[in-house]
C-alpha cells in the first residue's frame, strides 16, 4: 500500500479518531488517504488553529492529540502550538507534509527546515528519510509523547515518499534504547517522604499540571489527612475547588491564604509541577522555612529552579497511592496540624477572594466569572485564552474535577481559547464546553469560528470585553506610571456581527442583573454562540505579588 | 535519617541540604549517541538555549557503527552537571553519558601549534617541543608546526610556553576521554 494509506492505519492502530488540519501541495498524499481512511478529519482555517485544537483535544480527554500542515508555512503556522504543547506538556503529534526529497535544501517552493525551526520546542522530531521508515517512526512518536513527560512530536514527511509503495505490516514492538522513563518512584524515597510529611506541622501540597491525570490520587492522599492543597494554574481542577482543604490558586494571582501557606510551610509536597516564577516570585524568597519533596516524572525538573530534599522522580498515579499507604502506616498525629489550619482559617477570613462590586448595571470581570459559574452550574469544561480574563476564570470559577479547566499555562498564547475549546468539544462531546476569552485573545483565532460553524461544534464563547490588551494596560497602570502605551483596542469589531458572518450566533450584554439568565440564554441556543460581555474597562487582577517580589508582600 | 524501613518519624531538621549545585571542578561527560542525522544538533542546541557552556567538544565514531561518541568538557563551577546531565538526558537519543571521575580516566587532546620561529631561535624552540615530546611535522623558512598530545593542562602548558616565541595559530581538538581499567565507559 502507499506510504500514506500505512499512515492511517498506524493512526487507527494508535486509536486516533480525530485529526486537525489544513491541506497543502506536499501533504496531498496523505489527504487523498482521508478517503478512505475511516478517520474523522476536521478542516481548520489556520494550522494553529489546528494546532491548539489538537492541544484542547488531548487536554480534555488525555489521549494524544494529531495535527496536520502542510510544509513551509504549513509547518511554521504550527510553531505556537508545538511551543505550547511543549511547555504544558500536552501529548500532541504534529504531522508535516515537507517538500520531496530532491528539493530537500535547495530551497524549494514552500520549504521550510521544519526539524531545524522546532528543534529547540519538540520532545522530539523525526524527517522521514525513507518510506520504509514511516510507520515504525508514526508509533515512535505516539509512544514518546504519551509516555514520561508528555509533549509534542513532530514526523515531517516528504512528499515523494509518502506516495511509495511499501508493504505495511502492524508493528507492535516500539523500543527507543534511549528512552526509558522511569514511572514507578523510588521505594525509600517515598517512604522517607511519608515519614517527612508525618512529622512535619505546617504542610502544603502543592499541585501543578502533572497531578492533573492523578487527580483521584491526589484527592486520596491529601485527605489521607488533614493536608492543605493548593495547585497551579495548570493544575486546577485535580483537586476539587469547593473541598474544605483548598487553599486556592498559588502565584502571582494567587489567593493570599495559598501564598501565606507556602510561606510558611515547613514542608512542601510538590506534585507534577517544575517552580515557574509566575509561582515562585521572587526565587531566594520563596517558602523560605520549607523542606521540599518533589514528585515529577522528569528528572530534570528536580531540584532545576528548587532544591529538592526528597525527590522522587515518577508518574503522581503510581507514587501517590504508596506515598498514601505509608503516611497511613505511619498513623500521624491528626491533632499536630491544628494550630497550621488555625492559622489558615485566619487567613482565609481576612482575605476572601473578593472585589467591588457596581453600583449600577455594569458588569465587572470578576462578577462575569461568577455569573458564568452559575450559568454553567459549575459543570462546564472551561477554555481560556491569556490575560486577566484567564486570571480572573482561574480565581473565580471553581473547577470541580480534573480536565474542567484548559489554558495555556507555560507559553502564555493569546488565540489559543477559541480552538482550544473546539478541540475540547471534539474530545468530550457530550460536556458542555465553554470559552472564556478576551477581545484581544479572540482576535488571534477567530477564524476557527467557521470550523466551529461548518462542523456544528458547539462551543459558546464569552468574551470578556473590555476594549483593552487587559494584563498590558494594568502592567502599564502600575508599574509603568500609566503612561497606557498601544493597549486600547476600542470596540473593534464588532463581535455580534462578526459571529453572524461565520455562521454563529452573536449576543451582546452589557446588564449585570440579567447576566446569568443571558448567559443561560446563550448556553441553551443550539450551535456556536459568541456573546460579547461588555465589562468594566479598567479592572485590575488582584490579589497580586508584584515582579520581583516576594509571596508576603502581596499587594491588592 | 529516619530509616525508612521504621516506623521512626523523620524530623525535618534532619534532612540534609537539597543537592548542591556547583562542584566546582572541570567535569567530562561521555556520551554515547545514536548516529543519526541532527544529534549533534539538538546537543548543541540544547547547551544554547538552556546557557550551558561546553569548554570542549569531541565527536567520532565507536566501536558499533550506530553509535557515536561525544567527549565533552565543562566546567562545574559555573553550571550545574546535574542540570546539564538531565537535560541531556531527555534527548531521545542520548543512549548513555558518563560523568568521568578524574582519577579514574584517560583523558586526552592533540594539538597542533604554528609557532614563528627564523633559525634564531629554531633551537630553543625545539627543545621546549623535546620537553613535551611534541613532534615537528612540519618546517619552513619562519615557521614550524608542532603537534602536542596529552591532558588539557599539559596542553595548555605548551602553548604558554611556546607563545613569546610568537604562536601563528593553534588548532586542538578538546579532549576525548576513557575510562581505566575494565570498566566501560
Amino acid at each position: 500500500m502507499r506510504a500514506v494509506d500505512a499512515l492511517m492505519e498506524c493512526l487507527k492502530a494508535e486509536g486516533v479518531e480525530v485529526v486537525f488540519g489544513l491541506p497543502g501541495g506536499a501533504n496531498l498524499p496523505t489527504y487523498d488517504a482521508f478517503h478512505d481512511a475511516g478517520i474523522r478529519h476536521i478542516l481548520v482555517r489556520h494550522e494553529a488553529g489546528g494546532g491548539h485544537a489538537a492541544e484542547g483535544y488531548a487536554k480534555a480527554t488525555g489521549r494524544v492529540g494529531v495535527a496536520l500542515g502542510t510544509s513551509g508555512p504549513g509547518a511554521t503556522n504550527l510553531v505556537t502550538p508545538i511551543c505550547d504543547a511543549m511547555m504544558d506538556s500536552v501529548p500532541v503529534v504534529f504531522l508535516t507534509g515537507q517538500v520531496r526529497t530532491e528539493l530537500l535544501g535547495t530551497d524549494g517552493f514552500q520549504e521550510a527546515d521544519t526539524i531545524g525551526i522546532t528543534m529547540p520546542i519538540v520532545k522530539h522530531s523525526m524527517l522521514i528519510q525513507h518510506p520504509l521508515e514511516l510507520p515504525r517512526a508514526i508509533h515512535e512518536a505516539f509512544h514518546i509523547a504519551r509516555t514520561g513527560r508528555p509533549g509534542p512530536v513532530v514526523v515531517d514527511i516528504p512528499t515523494d515518499l509518502s506516495r511509495a509503495d511499501i508493504p505495511y505490516e502492524p508493528i507492535t514492538d516500539v523500543h527507543l534504547p534511549g528512552y526509558q522513563p522511569t514511572t514507578d518512584g523510588n521505594h525509600k524515597q517515598i517512604r522517607l517522604a511519608a515519614k517527612a510529611l508525618a512529622n512535619a506541622s505546617r504542610p502544603v501540597i502543592y499541585a501543578g499540571g502533572g497531578s492533573v491525570s492523578a487527580a483521584e490520587e491526589l484527592v486520596e492522599f491529601a485527605t489521607s489527612d488533614r493536608l492543605p492543597v493548593t495547585c497551579t494554574v495548570m493544575g486546577l481542577g485535580a483537586f476539587p475547588g469547593t473541598h474544605p482543604q483548598w487553599l486556592g490558586m498559588l502565584g502571582m494571582h494567587g489567593t493570599r491564604t495559598a501564598n501565606y501557606a507556602i510561606d510558611e510551610a515547613d514542608l512542601i509536597v510538590a506534585i507534577g509541577a517544575r517552580f515557574d516564577d509566575r509561582v515562585t516570585a521572587k526565587l531566594s524568597e520563596f517558602a523560605p522555612h520549607a523542606k521540599f519533596v518533589h514528585i515529577d516524572v522528569d528528572p530534570a525538573e528536580i531540584s532545576k529552579n528548587v532544591p529538592a530534599h526528597i525527590p522522587i522522580v515518577g508518574y503522581a498515579k503510581k507514587i501517590l497511592p504508596k506515598l498514601t499507604a505509608e503516611y497511613r502506616a505511619l498513623e500521624p498525629d491528626a491533632k499536630r496540624l491544628d494550630e497550621w489550619w488555625h492559622r489558615i482559617e485566619s487567613w482565609r477570613e481576612r482575605h476572601p477572594l473578593t472585589f467591588t462590586d457596581s453600583t449600577d448595571a455594569e458588569i465587572k470581570p470578576q462578577y462575569m466569572v461568577q455569573a458564568l459559574y452559575e450559568a454553567t452550574q459549575g459543570d462546564a469544561v472551561v477554555c481560556s485564552d491569556v490575560g486577566q480574563h484567564q486570571m480572573w476564570a482561574a480565581q473565580h470559577y471553581h473547577f470541580g474535577r480534573p480536565r474542567q479547566w484548559i489554558n495555556s499555562g507555560g507559553l502564555g498564547t493569546m488565540g489559543f481559547g477559541l480552538p482550544a475549546a473546539m478541540g475540547a468539544k471534539v474530545g468530550r462531546p457530550e460536556e458542555m464546553v465553554v470559552c472564556i476569552t478576551g477581545d484581544g485573545s479572540f482576535q488571534m483565532n477567530t477564524q476557527e469560528l467557521a470550523t466551529c460553524a461548518q462542523n456544528g461544534i458547539d462551543v459558546k464563547v464569552f468574551i470578556m470585553n473590555n476594549g483593552y490588551l487587559g494584563m498590558v494596560r494594568q502592567w502599564q497602570e502600575l508599574f509603568w506610571d500609566r503612561r497606557y502605551s498601544h493597549v486600547d483596542t476600542g470596540q473593534y469589531p464588532d463581535f455580534v456581527k462578526l459571529a453572524e458572518a461565520y455562521g454563529a450566533t452573536g449576543m451582546r450584554f452589557t446588564d449585570k442583573h440579567t447576566l446569568v439568565e443571558d448567559m443561560r440564554q446563550a448556553l441553551a441556543t443550539e450551535g456556536p454562540v459568541v456573546a460579547d460581555v461588555r465589562v468594566a474597562a479598567e479592572e485590575n487582577v488582584y490579589p497580586m505579588i508584584a515582579p520581583g517580589q516576594a509571596a508576603r508582600d502581596m499587594v491588592g | 535519617m529516619g530509616e525508612p524501613g521504621t516506623k521512626e518519624i523523620l524530623s525535618l531538621a534532619e534532612l540534609e541540604a537539597a543537592g548542591s549545585f556547583r562542584t566546582g571542578r572541570k567535569h567530562i561527560l561521555s556520551i554515547l549517541v545514536e548516529n543519526k542525522p541532527g544529534v549533534l544538533t539538538r546537543i548543541t542546541g540544547l547547551f544554547a538555549r538552556r546557557g550551558f557552556n561546553i569548554d570542549t567538544l569531541a565527536v567520532g565514531p565507536t566501536d558499533d557503527e550506530t553509535i557515536s561518541r561525544i567527549t565533552l568538557t565543562l566546567d562545574g563551577a559555573v553550571q550545574s552537571i546535574d542540570q546539564v546531565t538531565k537535560q541531556l538526558h531527555k534527548l531521545i537519543n542520548v543512549l548513555k553519558i558518563r560523568d568521568l571521575e578524574p582519577t579514574e580516566t584517560m583523558a586526552r587532546e592533540l594539538a597542533l601549534f604554528k609557532i614563528s620561529s627564523d633559525g634564531g631561535n629554531r633551537a630553543e624552540v625545539m627543545q621546549v617541543c623535546e620537553i613535551f615530546r611534541a613532534k615537528i611535522v612540519d618546517v619552513s623558512k619562519r615557521t614550524l608546526v608542532a603537534e602536542v598530545t596529552g591532558t588539557q593542562e599539559k596542553i595548555d602548558a605548551f602553548e604558554r610556553l611556546v607563545r613569546p616565541f610568537g604562536l601563528v595559530e593553534m588548532a586542538r581538538t578538546g579532549e576525548i576521554a576513557i575510562a581505566r581499567g575494565r570498566s566501560e565507559t
